[in-house]
């Protein structure tokens, strides 16, 4: 139900929301329409003279490809992070959901990593990977496998794709869970009346019925693995070995803050930007879908 | 088509008993309505006959095997929830249809089954609708089409009518009675509506506090009722009852007011004195001349009858029905019809006699 309030002049109004628009306009209007504005310039290496050249940033982006790798590169690790943040959050969530002793430790221990800095998360990992100190790496040595994410190019996308993962499978339980616990009981009951069982009531009954939930976390940890995980990676393998890592978010600093072409980074950070839109564009449409039924 | 029977059921939720051991028996094709108010336990009954709880002990025999362990998959018994329980993302063909898909039936069978439910319960046009499309008299229905098609051993009905208006849920109780009839499947119906029970069931079982207080007939149970619980239960609006001694040797019953009513059926067992609780029901109460006076309190006109609801000399409440309007007056003088007297003992609230 959609609750309206009436003010009688205009000036109340516009002080409740002149805090947000500042913020707003600070730290998003103004930094992005730079950038919009860098992304049709470019710079002479020393920085002196910059001229504007039209699109001709954007032509050469989509005809480099140093960008187009790094750009299937991040769509694969977008996925990969999607896929195993919400299996694995949707596997925890269903154990949690059962009646089972100690749940709410569970599912407070569930929620912890969510709190986690990324970057402390990260280290976190380092810890347990690390080639020399790592626990796991002794590990996995000792089984005869050469474990160097520092130099093998798989093993550092399957870091950063677990420490990602592991980053957003709390989140990715909340929803799982409150979405499992908002499927009637009875429902449930009756298709265990009905003779289902296990993962043919889970895949007839159960997952039907979590779709609304599953496709809002599709789209939220898309954006997530995209734009959020820079912290991680960076603190992880900082893109490296060579580009192994290095996704699109990772490039736009790598190009703009480290080569300090600003040109090119900028016009990158407006493709990225306009993902963004078109992502939460179907996010909006979805929800306001989903609140007309 | 199937027999059922429950030996020395019992059921605790923690270290709270809720069922101390029930014991019935339905014969095939019966429907057996089990009626208390809520809390009695009688929703876990069903449930445990289901299969959707596991009982703590005793056996549940259904058609000469002993399901009280088994999944609800490997019962055969279909259950009518209270809220439907439709499946939210399917149409009605697949709602009817899921149990038997799963039961691995031929796609034409299932079809066949669908359509001859769909026909019964006259949900032909709606068969590609989904459930939030539906009005409750329809998802009742469909989910009454869910346990036929399936052609179980038992059906069970979780309080089925009490989402739907009044109206409505009187054409329903007709179908369902009607429906049951046709089909001749044996059914377990749960309900704390009197009326309900009274109509639908062969027989009933009065539920309190987790013990089987009576099974019998509807009639019986109006006529006879076992005990100051039953008899309070079944009747509307409820059997007065009224504290009294036992007098003239067995033979009659002082009321506290003073007024001497003989038995009709015979002496009772006990001394004079002895305490007794004594019921009638309003409508055998009649307006008499010669008898004792009520003051009135409330007057409610049913229409066809009136009830009059007011104190005895000595306090008690009393209600009385009587024919038509009812009289004008504050004050009216009652007799009570010594025929339609139940005694029971004021200890233990059991019948005597």
């Amino acid at each position: 139900m959609e609750r309206r309030t009436i003010f009688a002049g205009w000036v109340l109004p516009v002080l409740l929301v002149a805090p947000q628009l500042l913020l707003t306009v600070f730290f998003f209007l103004w930094p992005a329409g730079r950038a919009m504005w860098t992304s049709l310039e470019r710079q002479d290496a020393f920085g002196i003279r910059t001229e504007f050249v039209g699109l001709d940033n954007f032509a050469d982006l989509f005809a480099d490809p140093l960008y187009l790798d790094s750009a299937v590169r991040t769509v694969g690790f977008c996925a990969a992070v999607a896929v195993l943040a919400m299996g694995t959050a949707l596997l925890l969530a269903v154990f949690a959901d059962r009646d089972i002793r100690g749940r709410a430790i569970y599912r407070t221990l569930l929620i912890w990593p969510y709190a986690i800095a990324p970057a402390i998360a990260a280290v976190l990992w380092v810890l347990l990977l690390h080639p020399q100190i790592g626990l796991v790496a002794h590990g996995l040595k000792a089984i005869g496998i050469l474990w160097d994410y520092k130099l093998n190019d798989a093993q550092a996308m399957t870091v950063v794709i677990l420490a990602s993962a592991w980053k957003q499978v709390s989140y990715n339980f909340i929803f799982f869970l409150a979405g499992l616990q908002s499927i009637p009981k009875a429902v449930i009951e009756a298709a265990r009346m009905d003779g289902a069982r296990g993962w043919r009531r889970f895949r007839t009954i159960t997952l039907p019925l979590l779709a609304p939930t599953m496709f809002f976390l599709i789209v939220v940890n898309i954006v997530y693995a995209a734009f959020d995980t820079f912290a991680t990676i960076q603190a992880l393998t900082q893109g490296g070995p060579g580009k192994a890592t290095e996704t699109l978010m990772l490039k736009v600093y790598r190009d703009g803050l480290i080569n300090l072409d600003l040109g090119s980074s900028s016009a990158q950070s407006v493709v990225l930007m306009l993902g963004i839109v078109v992502l939460t564009a179907l996010q909006f449409r979805f929800i306001g879908r989903r609140n007309a039924e | 088509m199937a027999t059922l029977e429950l030996q020395d059921l019992r059921k605790s939720f923690g270290t709270t008993p809720v069922l101390h051991g029930i014991d019935l028996a339905l014969r095939d094709g019966e429907m057996l309505v089990i009626v208390g108010a809520s809390g009695c336990g009688k929703s876990t009954l069903l449930r445990l006959v289901a299969g959707l709880e596991v009982p703590t002990s005793g056996r549940i025999v259904l058609d000469g095997q002993d399901v009280a362990r088994r999944d609800p998959a490997e019962r055969d018994i279909a259950m009518v929830f209270q809220n439907y329980a439709l499946y939210p993302h399917m149409s009605v063909f697949d709602n009817m249809a899921y149990g038997l898909k799963i039961r691995g039936l031929s796609k034409d069978d299932i079809k066949a089954r669908v359509q001859e439910a769909a026909d019964m319960l006259g949900l032909g046009p709606l068969l590609d609708r989904k459930p939030r499309q539906l009005s409750g008299g329809q998802r009742q229905r469909v989910a009454m089409g869910r346990a036929i098609v399936r052609h179980p051993k038992l059906f069970l009905f979780d309080e089925p009518l009490s989402n739907l208006d009044a109206k409505l849920r009187v054409t329903m109780r007709a179908e369902i009675k009607r429906l049951q009839r046709r089909m001749g499947v044996t059914s377990l119906y749960v309900t704390h509506d009197q009326v309900e029970a009274m109509t639908l069931g062969d027989r009933l079982l009065v539920l309190h506090q987790g013990v089987a207080v009576q099974l019998a007939t509807p009639m019986e149970v109006f006529e006879r009722p076992a005990n100051t619980y039953v008899a309070g239960f079944i009747g509307a609006p409820a059997m007065n009852l009224l504290p009294g001694t036992l007098s003239h040797a067995g033979s009659a019953v002082t009321l506290g007011n003073g007024m001497l009513v003989p038995f009709a059926d015979g002496k009772r067992d006990g001394a004079d004195g002895r305490q007794l609780t004594i019921g009638i029901r309003p409508e055998h109460i009649r307006l008499d001349h010669t008898g004792v006076p009520m003051q009135i309190d409330l007057v409610e006109p049913l229409g066809s009858e009136t009830v009059l609801i007011g104190r005895l000399p000595d306090g008690e409440l009393l209600s009385v029905k009587v024919p038509g309007r009812g009289p004008a007056t504050d004050q009216v003088m009652i007799g009570f019809d010594a025929a339609a007297l139940h005694v029971f003992d004021a200890a233990t609230g059991l019948r005597l006699g």
